[in-house]
């Protein structure tokens, strides 16, 4: 390059080894941008392969109409419906808990608390998130377990009502973290217009906030369902372990990933049709992950607003 | 609204009222809305203490130093609390170099084109992903198509997968915040662009990529459901070859291929037994589980904040 030349320190060499450099760079960085893809790619072609290795013993027929799941007993039955009702429960105890709770609590910090409170509190709120799951299970078992029991003294030792509601205590600082943002990113200009037109805090919250930060709201909620369905140790440990086909959450249930946990505890030769039904309970879990967060897409789209 | 039409119609006394209406339904909301906050602060302080008083008998300087045991009152935790140190190095070696350098690919490298767009979608869908269907990916990439085995290694990788995306979101987010005129002044004074990343970008950006670190970190050193997955035995009477040799070459990576067992797996192996007595064992494990967590979040949010303070554009 002619340019380089009125600068007679740089010598051409040093030059080109700078650029090599940045090129042998460039390239290690986009390798480390590819393991992301790469991990994704080796989870479907693993959950894909061992299934349609699960497939070739089950009918797809039997798998989605069976009502019993027995895949280790010697009267096999491969139905997965038992552990969609369970993983269904459980979400939806946890979502019944967590979502009012957790917009009411992103509306105060939001809208109502002082800034210092809101600086305070969000960080400790988020800790929350952060405490193991397998001490939520414990919390569930040994202390929410006997606290429901005395006001339902029927009710069994393993629930899916009081894993829900752990869940659901688990799940509501990711739904208030991310509520609060989007409610946050409406304008100020709206609230302005909305005091102006001598609304409450409440009002100006409840009509003009929450309606304007809708598909914010509904991302979060989306988030929160996807750590529900996939949320493994508080399910494993208080909700018992064994399949049972009912949406009442007072009984005990196994989910999804409550089944594979209890499968990968036992010493399950590679390649048998047990440890391929744990590959394929993966996928259906994959798989309604991926429906919520379909709907969490279009939801967000459909009801986005543009300022 | 129907508000509005109705207020005109409305007499003064009567749109008083209705104002001092609203007015206290404000005041009782500001009054839930705290009450409930500081309900969930309180389970979380409910949910320590009682760990804390259910594990009490249990803390000791035994319970850190011996085997997990048939018999509780003589149980431990040494061969996990190993286990877990020897996993989050696993973890951290290899998540942090290949997260920041995928996230400075995606903030300073990529073109804008599908191909990126296919890499952030992926990011995104990642950190989306039950922890669980990790553990199965390492179950039938790592452990069994690559020999693996249940060994240290396996976890390692399979944690440091799982927090792939958060150390990269974080880092991208911090390296995001870094203003454009500094890349500039430094491309103006002929810098290629990895020297400005590196010389420029990465040192105003260390505290966010630290903060993203330790915050994967604890959530890797709690997670359960990958690594009983993969097969980790819950009762293990020894330790991993140790790492460092008195005879040459001193270092040794034997351990990386040895079975393990983990805090959080010796927690969930306690909590399941019927006897009250592994109980208390469980608790107290939990406790010790607990701190770790709350302790890294809470040297996370302080540096954030430290560096957060002493940078001014």
């Amino acid at each position: 390059m002619s340019e380089t030349t009125a600068f007679p320190s740089i010598s051409q060499s040093a030059l080109r080894y700078r650029k090599m450099r940045d090129r042998i760079v460039e390239i290690l960085l986009l390798i480390a941008g590819l393991v992301a893809v790469f991990t994704t790619l080796a989870i479907v072609a693993v959950l894909l392969i061992e299934s349609s290795a699960f497939f070739d013993h089950v009918t797809l027929k039997e798998f989605l109409t069976d009502t019993m799941w027995t895949p280790l007993f010697a009267d096999a039955h491969y139905g997965i419906m038992p552990l969609v009702a369970g993983t269904l429960t459980t979400t939806a105890v946890a979502l019944i808990l967590a979502v009012p709770l957790g917009t009411m609590i992103a509306i105060y910090l939001s809208e109502f608390a002082p800034h210092n409170v809101r600086e305070t509190v969000k960080p400790i709120l988020e800790l929350l998130g952060a405490v193991p799951t397998v001490v939520y299970g414990y919390f569930a078992l040994t202390m929410v377990t006997p606290m429901l029991q005395y006001f339902m003294p029927e009710l069994p030792g393993f629930n899916m009502l009081s894993a829900g509601l752990v869940i659901g205590l688990m799940i509501v600082p990711y739904v208030s973290s991310v509520s609060e943002d989007a409610m946050r990113a409406v304008p100020r200009y709206m609230r302005e217009g909305s005091y102006a037109m001598g609304a409450t805090r409440l009002q100006t919250a409840l009509r003009v906030v929450v309606p304007g930060a809708f598909s914010g709201l509904a991302a979060a909620f989306i988030l929160g369902i996807s750590r529900a369905v996939g949320e493994t140790m508080v399910v494993a440990i208080a909700a018992g372990m064994q399949p049972n086909l009912t949406f009442d959450p007072r009984e005990p249930a196994a989910t999804i990933t409550a089944y594979i946990v209890q499968v990968s505890l036992g010493d399950l030769a590679h390649g048998s049709v047990g440890y391929q039904s744990i590959f394929a309970a993966g996928l259906v879990l994959m798989f309604i992950t991926l429906i919520f967060n379909v709907v969490g897409f279009w939801l967000t789209r459909r009801f986005r607003e543009a300022y | 609204m129907s508000t509005s039409s109705a207020a005109a119609m409305m007499t003064p006394e009567a749109l008083r009222r209705g104002l001092s209406r609203r007015k206290i339904l404000d005041r009782v909301f500001v009054i839930v809305g705290l009450s409930l906050m500081l309900a969930c602060l309180a389970i979380l302080a409910v949910l320590f203490i009682d760990l804390v008083r259910d594990g009490a008998p249990r803390f000791g300087w035994d319970f850190l130093t011996n085997f997990a045991s048939r018999r509780a009152s003589s149980a431990g935790i040494l061969a996990a609390w190993v286990g877990t140190s020897l996993i989050m190095l696993v973890t951290a070696v290899c998540a942090v170099p290949v997260g920041v350098m995928a996230a400075i690919y995606l903030e300073e490298y990529a073109p804008k084109n599908w191909f990126t767009a296919v890499v952030e979608i992926n990011v995104t869908n990642l950190a989306g992903v039950p922890s669980i269907v990790y553990g199965l990916l390492a179950l039938g990439l790592l452990v069994h198509q690559l020999n693996l085995g249940q060994s240290i290694l396996a976890a390692g990788l399979t944690l440091a997968l799982l927090i792939l995306p958060i150390v990269i979101v974080a880092t991208r987010e911090s390296i995001r915040s870094v203003p454009n005129s500094i890349r500039e002044a430094a491309y103006g004074l002929g810098a290629t662009r990895w020297e400005v990343t590196k010389d420029h970008v990465l040192p105003y950006s260390t505290g966010g990529i630290l903060t993203g670190m330790i915050l994967g970190l604890s959530r890797a050193i709690g997670e359960t459901a990958p690594i009983i997955t993969i097969g980790a035995l819950s009762f293990i009477a020894f330790l991993p070859d140790p790492p460092i040799k008195s005879e040459f070459p001193f270092v040794s990576f034997q351990w990386l291929n040895d079975p393990f067992t983990a805090m959080p797996i010796q927690m969930f192996n306690w909590v399941s037994r019927p006897d009250q007595a592994f109980q208390s064992n469980a608790a107290a494990a939990g406790a010790i589980l607990l701190c770790m967590t709350l302790a890294m979040n809470g040297v996370a949010i302080f540096i954030r904040y430290r560096f957060r303070k002493k940078i001014n554009w």
